[in-house]
């Protein structure tokens, strides 16, 4: 096992280092950069600004410089949680811990990228794990019950539900649930993440939509795996139906949702733009996407890999824990 | 087992949540104004940033010379007491106070002022806004690094409490250019402590570190989240400053801004979804604002290419409009039509204006050589992504269709890319915007000089320039107002843009704001401001 899961930990390495190059040439080719604005400035000052920034340099020396940045110099990650940044909060020092040093953001004079991800990365791994506790939460027991009483009304309500869940788009769910929750009722906050009560609404709307998906996976993977012989076997042997769901049935039934969950985990935890947009989270999601706007190359390029390292990792964890579940499948 | 485990620990988490009620964070006992304050602040440095939400935060931080006027119009001493100028307009003194001081309590004096102006024109600066202070003789040169001794330019200090200003030109208006942060002082000791004072990326702007100079003293910064400045005990009029402070929400998204305005989380909003405005004005009129606002809406004509080189098609275009059903069917808040470029303030009114005449439009376009729009080939117009412009290009798109039997297509383009077309005169027609930077028409006229940065049209007229530059060497208010009302004249006889309206700021505001006076730039005295005390009002923004 920790042969297999060394190889798949080389083999990032490329990965990661074509991610890096695509991503810096894609963004200079893109027309407009960091400094083009609507009032434009004169060509003393624009030259300045690239100075400033070294973009008056050769675009190979730029990369070359950027690299050797972006790769990782030291290996000390018990100094990751005590950067300085903006809030005086234990975060995520990347320089301190590995020596990544993301580069200066070209929108925010005084922030460097990795104070930038260090100060929006808790809050959308908080909003992202909390969500994902709203989506097991509802998803599998619904996808149990609905297998268990298939065909019967509550499977048909239960997988009704989740078809909506799947089909209503965060962007209506969430300004209705402001309206009603908040406007109405006066339970929350419109929007904000300043409160543990601002909390709920944005967990709620994204959590529901994955917690749909899981809920139809569950059910398809639990219908499989209690038609098999080995549950025919347990129900013969006189265990109870509790028993046989939870213990039997449920360890296969969900394999098609950890299949589904790493790529999920990586996409709910590295932030929603919608709905950080909606309730006014301070996430990266929201700076990854507006950064793209603005032609923030470090910041675009910083959000970049670190995603793709969230979602190679994930992916490694899944491909772990699979093989955990399932004794059929084996590392190699 | 474990998992089952796993799930009664998450489910046991999520009840916690569940559990925990919202506290309400209007705080009413001190007096906080929540202000809506659009995107998150680039900075706070005031020789670095060029926005509008900087501006909001950086006025209520610093003090310049001059402050604005709690009337909303002309300016109050600021840090200057009094301030003289010579008769030919050329040098400026300004007196200032000797109880100005810095929130470390440090004095604020003139060599302050002196040493900021030096820091902003500094080349490694790369200051944006450092052309702003291009009246002052010299201080472009030392800009560009064509000198490099800042006691050559005309920027003095004869004694600690008086700041002399030579400048190249007359400038009737400096006052109202001086009120701009570009020219505030800022404290060169803090800035030295944490790095070099003549570069970008320096953290003296962060809370605990910050020092300034106005009513107001910055607290905590959240990124994306909200600035708190809190009431200077320093300011020299600091009795005279209502609010106990200020929060700048950053909300990047107009609908969220709103029904956080609704829930009461703010008190003033920037902006208001346009599909709400006729809303608020049936049932809630005492909560929505229309006040003037110091901008245009127009279309730039790609001056360089068949068949818009032809002055005659320019104008048949500008005079096809219907510029009030734009306003009223799609903008919805009153907006003044457009005939000229210039809006009519500051002792300015055109004297020749464009209209809306079909049947001299579809003269022009046939003596032209195009009857009916035949033989004109498809002309393209370009846009930002957004569903307003959308939505007024395409209701121009009819109108041209069907007044001149003019083929029009349509392209939206992301915003810097949008932006860089335009800088590279990559289209037909081209939907562009200007915002004053200081009330006096020279702000937009100066867009049209021949080669400037902001032209983008490829309009290039001598005559055009010539009045120009004659408009700046007088200090006569009367020959200024003729000559910018001649170059007005040239703009309309030869439509390098079709102007279309006139902007209006439109927002909400609770009743308990006090003084929140109607702006042209949109700029306030927060000094002035002043919140009552809580009513029953909340429940009327249902």
């Amino acid at each position: 096992m920790f042969r297999f899961i060394f190889r798949r930990l080389l083999e990032t390495i490329p990965v990661l280092f074509v991610l890096a190059t695509v991503t810096f040439f894609m963004l200079r080719l893109v027309p407009g950069g960091p400094f083009t604005a609507e009032k434009a400035v004169s060509k003393e000052i624009m030259r300045n600004l690239e100075a400033h920034y070294g973009l008056d340099k050769p675009l190979l020396n730029q990369f070359g410089a950027y690299l050797l940045d972006i790769t990782p110099k030291r290996f000390a990650p018990w100094h990751l949680a005590d950067g300085p940044d903006f809030d005086d909060n234990a975060d995520f020092d990347l320089k301190a811990s590995f020596g990544i040093d993301l580069g200066p953001s070209f929108k925010y004079p005084n922030r460097t990228v990795n104070e930038i991800i260090a100060n929006k990365l808790p809050a959308s791994l908080e909003l992202g794990l909390l969500a994902l506790s709203v989506a097991l939460a509802l998803g599998i027991p619904l996808g149990v019950i609905a297998a268990m009483k298939r065909n019967t009304g509550i499977d048909y309500s239960a997988s009704s539900l989740a078809m909506v869940g799947i089909c209503v788009p965060t962007f209506v769910m969430g300004p209705l649930f402001v309206l009603f929750f908040s406007l109405k009722l006066g339970w929350f906050s419109a929007s904000g993440w300043y409160f543990a009560s601002d909390r709920v609404l944005p967990a709620a709307t994204l959590g529901l939509v994955y917690a749909a998906y899981i809920a139809r996976l569950t059910r398809g993977g639990m219908l499989e795996v209690l038609n098999q012989d080995f549950i025919r076997t347990a129900r013969a042997k006189g265990a109870s139906e509790t028993r046989i769901v939870l213990k039997h049935a449920l360890r296969g039934g969900l394999l098609p949702v950890v299949t589904f969950l790493g790529p999920a985990i990586a996409g709910i935890i590295s932030g929603s733009f919608v709905i950080e947009t909606i309730f006014q989270i301070p996430g990266l999601g929201r700076e990854f996407v507006t950064s793209a706007f603005n032609r923030d190359y470090t910041l675009v390029s910083g959000t970049v890999l670190l995603y793709a390292v969230l979602i190679i990792a994930l992916n490694l964890l899944v491909d772990v824990v699979q093989v955990w579940l399932n004794p059929r499948l084996k590392f190699d | 087992m474990r998992l089952s485990a796993l799930l009664f620990v998450l489910l046991a988490g999520l009840s916690h949540l569940g559990c925990s009620r919202s506290v309400s964070p209007n705080t009413t006992a001190a007096k906080i104004l929540n202000f809506g304050n659009g995107t998150e602040p680039e900075e706070l440095d005031p020789h670095i940033v060029t926005g509008v939400t900087e501006n909001n935060i950086i006025t209520s931080l610093f003090e310049g010379l001059v402050n604005y006027h709690p009337s909303g119009e002309g300016v109050s001493p600021g840090v200057a007491e009094t301030w003289e100028t010579s008769p030919d307009g050329l040098s400026w003194t300004f007196h200032l106070r000797t109880t100005a001081r810095w929130s470390n309590g440090e004095p604020l004096t003139a060599s302050d002022f002196l040493r900021s102006y030096q820091r902003i024109l500094t080349p490694t600066m790369a200051a944006k806004y450092a052309g702003n202070l291009f009246h002052v003789f010299g201080a472009e040169d030392f800009n560009t690094g064509k000198i490099t001794d800042f006691s050559a330019t005309g920027f003095s200090a004869p004694d600690p409490h008086t700041l002399v200003m030579r400048l190249n030109h007359p400038v009737p208006y400096l006052l109202d250019l001086v009120k701009h942060y570009s020219w505030f002082p800022v404290h060169l000791p803090t800035i030295e402590k944490f790095g070099p004072n003549d570069r970008k990326g320096n953290t003296w702007t962060r809370p605990g570190n910050l020092v300034s100079n106005g009513p107001f003293q910055l607290q905590s910064w959240l990124p994306n989240q909200k600035i708190t400045v809190t009431r200077s005990p320093t300011f020299w009029n600091a009795s005279a400053v209502k609010l106990d402070g200020i929060a700048f929400y950053a909300i990047d998204s107009v609908d969220a801004e709103e029904r956080m305005f609704r829930s009461g989380q703010l008190d003033v909003t920037s902006s208001i979804p346009t599909s709400k405005i006729s809303e608020y004005q049936e049932n809630s009129p005492s909560l929505i604002r229309i006040d003037p606002y110091y901008g245009t809406y127009f279309f730039r004509l790609n001056v360089t290419r068949p068949p818009l080189n032809d002055p005659r098609v320019r104008r048949a275009l500008a005079l096809a409009i219907n510029r009030d059903g734009i306003i009223n069917t799609i903008l919805r808040a009153g907006q003044t039509p457009a005939y000229n470029l210039t809006p009519a303030y500051a002792g300015f009114a055109p004297a020749t204006t464009l209209k809306t005449d079909v049947t001299e439009a579809r003269r022009l376009l046939a003596e032209a050589g195009f009857p009916e729009g035949k033989g004109l080939r498809r002309l393209e117009v370009l846009y930002n992504t957004s569903e307003a412009h959308k939505q007024i290009a395409e209701a121009i798109q009819q109108m041209w269709r069907t007044n001149l039997g003019v083929d029009i297509s349509l392209r939206n383009e992301e915003w810097k890319v949008y932006l860089d077309s335009q800088q590279n005169l990559n289209f037909d027609i081209c939907r562009s915007a200007w915002i004053g930077d200081y009330p006096n028409p020279e702000t937009f006229l100066d867009l049209l000089i021949s080669g400037g940065g902001n032209n983008n049209t490829g309009y290039a007229n001598p005559a055009y320039d010539r009045l120009l530059a004659d408009a700046l060497a007088t200090s006569d208010p009367t020959v200024r107002a003729t000559l910018h009302q001649q170059m007005e004249n040239l703009i309309v006889r030869d439509v390098p843009v079709i102007p279309l309206y006139f902007y209006k700021r439109v927002f909400l505001i609770s009743p308990r704001v006090k003084n929140w006076v109607p702006n042209i730039l949109d700029n306030r005295a927060w000094q002035h401001i002043d919140l009552a005390p809580p009513s029953g009002e909340l429940k009327g923004r249902d």
